[in-house]
């Protein structure tokens, strides 16, 4: 049993009670996207900081009116080159392992059986049921640790294939040379600024997930959320079929 | 009980191994020889940039139009961005009416030439309302009048060997590069009026670059030399234009 001594505290294959919570493609591509949606957000800010100014429809600037001016100061005007870099490159990053996730998604059922809410799973009560339980601040146990619940399903159903899309969609509605080529992109939003305000607000969204996300790790068990997202394995003896 | 990595595996590991390097090795070269590489593409950013490029280079390569609007669309208040340029040059020309003002063309060109702004003026022109963004985050649109890039460029003959199109301009800190892609194209101006007017000072008299498939920064003002070249390894830093020395992507589509 070398082995799992080997990983001190964390249940390995040969333990006989541990079960696979999140397959190698799941982990892998949790990670890559977490970081490459940290490098998003950090030059998405920068970005904005040369003009936080936000318009609505195709044009606008300091002599237009605006839809919302950020309390926020013009700091890096003419400085903000590598934030560039850095989001376009973060943002292939990004997609590229969307991509995986989202074939590998289809191909294993993933997203039918563990991720999408069932029809009858969507009910006010349960919604309510399973706010309470996490208004409670209640550490779940590891065997409720197996799947998500449905809210979970529900969040997690809209931010990857409601919000993810929508920050992709802006952004490359925001591109000349991509609009050039696909003029619906920008067309259908009314405009290159409102795609670049609604780019914004997607992207207020996706932030507020990272922070409730972690608190959500933090309050269910840091140790029963993280060990099968890094492992793949959970403590817990699956009872389900 | 683990296994050591048996013979099998590892000659198989490196065959692939050796598959994949090579498989790198022909992209690169077929990249290159298409003209998906561009030259700010070194450093920790260079994949990305190459990997948009490339795309957007597939994607446009139908020749694809900048999208251009109404009359009711041009702004009022098209902002001035960035000052005029501070040199004696630039102020006796525009002192004297910018009629000393000659467009040098050079470079792989069978007839180098120069050209006064009446001489660009007769030749065929194209109005286009199109819409200037720059990286900041602001835009405006407006209607620009100019003779296309190309017109000049069939009129000295360019070399088949041409890979760039590069912009100096009276502004000494300013210059930049077009592939050859970007400066057929048919929306690629060299633009001497504007909203019906001569083109204002603080946008760029007597000529500017309007590349209306790219960011602002991409539309050079106050022009004064065009040079045809294979390659822009011996302009500057060799990076194809000012932006990437100081931070910002050579190519400007997004």
């Amino acid at each position: 049993m070398a082995e799992s001594a080997s990983f001190a505290g964390f249940a390995s294959r040969s333990d006989t009670t541990a079960s696979l919570r999140h397959p190698a493609v799941i982990r892998i591509t949790h990670w890559i996207n977490a970081l490459s949606f940290i490098a998003l957000l950090v030059s998405g800010i920068a970005i904005l900081l040369s003009h936080p100014r936000l318009y609505w429809g195709e044009t606008g600037n300091v002599a237009t009116p605006s839809l919302i001016d950020l309390p926020l100061p013009f700091v890096l005007a003419n400085q903000n080159g590598w934030a560039r870099y850095l989001h376009f490159q973060a943002a292939w990053l990004a997609v590229l392992n969307g991509l995986v996730y989202v074939l590998s998604g289809l191909l294993t059922r993933h997203f039918r059986k563990s991720l999408l809410p069932a029809w009858g799973e969507i009910s006010w009560r349960s919604v309510v049921q399973s706010i309470v339980n996490h208004a409670r601040i209640r550490r779940r146990s590891e065997e409720e640790s197996l799947a998500y619940n449905v809210l979970e399903r529900i969040t997690y159903s809209i931010v990857i294939f409601i919000l993810f899309p929508l920050a992709i969609w802006t952004g490359l509605a925001m591109s000349p040379a991509i609009t050039s080529v696909f003029p619906t992109l920008v067309l259908i939003l009314g405009g290159q600024q409102s795609a670049r305000t609604i780019h914004f607000f997607v992207s207020c969204f996706l932030a507020m997930f990272l922070v409730i996300h972690i608190a959500m790790v933090c309050l269910a068990g840091f140790g029963t959320c993280m060990r099968p997202m890094i492992t793949g394995y959970s403590a817990a003896k699956r009872t389900e079929v | 009980m683990k296994q050591p990595i048996s013979r099998r595996k590892l000659l198989k590991a490196s065959l692939a191994t050796a598959a994949g390097a090579s498989g790198m090795v022909v992209a690169a070269r077929l990249a290159d020889r298409y003209g998906l590489i561009p030259p700010d593409y070194r450093g920790i950013y260079g994949i990305g940039e190459t990997l948009t490029y490339a795309s957007q280079r597939v994607l446009m390569s139908y020749h694809s139009l900048a999208r251009e609007f109404k009359e009711s669309q041009i702004s009022t208040v098209p902002i001035v961005n960035g000052d005029l340029p501070h040199n004696e040059v630039y102020e006796n020309l525009l002192a004297g009416g910018f009629n000393a003002w000659r467009l040098t063309v050079d470079g792989l060109v069978d007839r180098p030439s120069s050209f006064s702004i009446e001489q660009l003026k007769s030749l065929p022109a194209r109005t286009q309302i199109t819409q200037l963004a720059c990286e900041e985050g602001w835009s405006f649109i407006a209607k620009w009048t100019g003779v296309p890039l190309s017109e000049v460029l069939n009129l000295v003959g360019v070399r088949p060997q041409a890979k760039y199109v590069v912009f100096f301009t009276l502004d000494k800190q300013w210059w930049d590069s077009l592939d050859m892609p970007e400066a057929s194209h048919s929306q690629t101006l060299l633009a001497y009026g504007m909203n019906g007017s001569d083109l204002p000072e603080g946008h760029g008299a007597p000529l500017r670059l309007r590349v209306p498939r790219q960011l602002g920064y991409k539309n050079l003002k106050h022009l004064s030399r065009i040079t045809v070249t294979d390659s822009v390894k011996d302009i500057g830093e060799g990076l194809g234009s000012v932006s990437p020395e100081i931070g910002y992507s050579w190519y400007a589509g997004i």
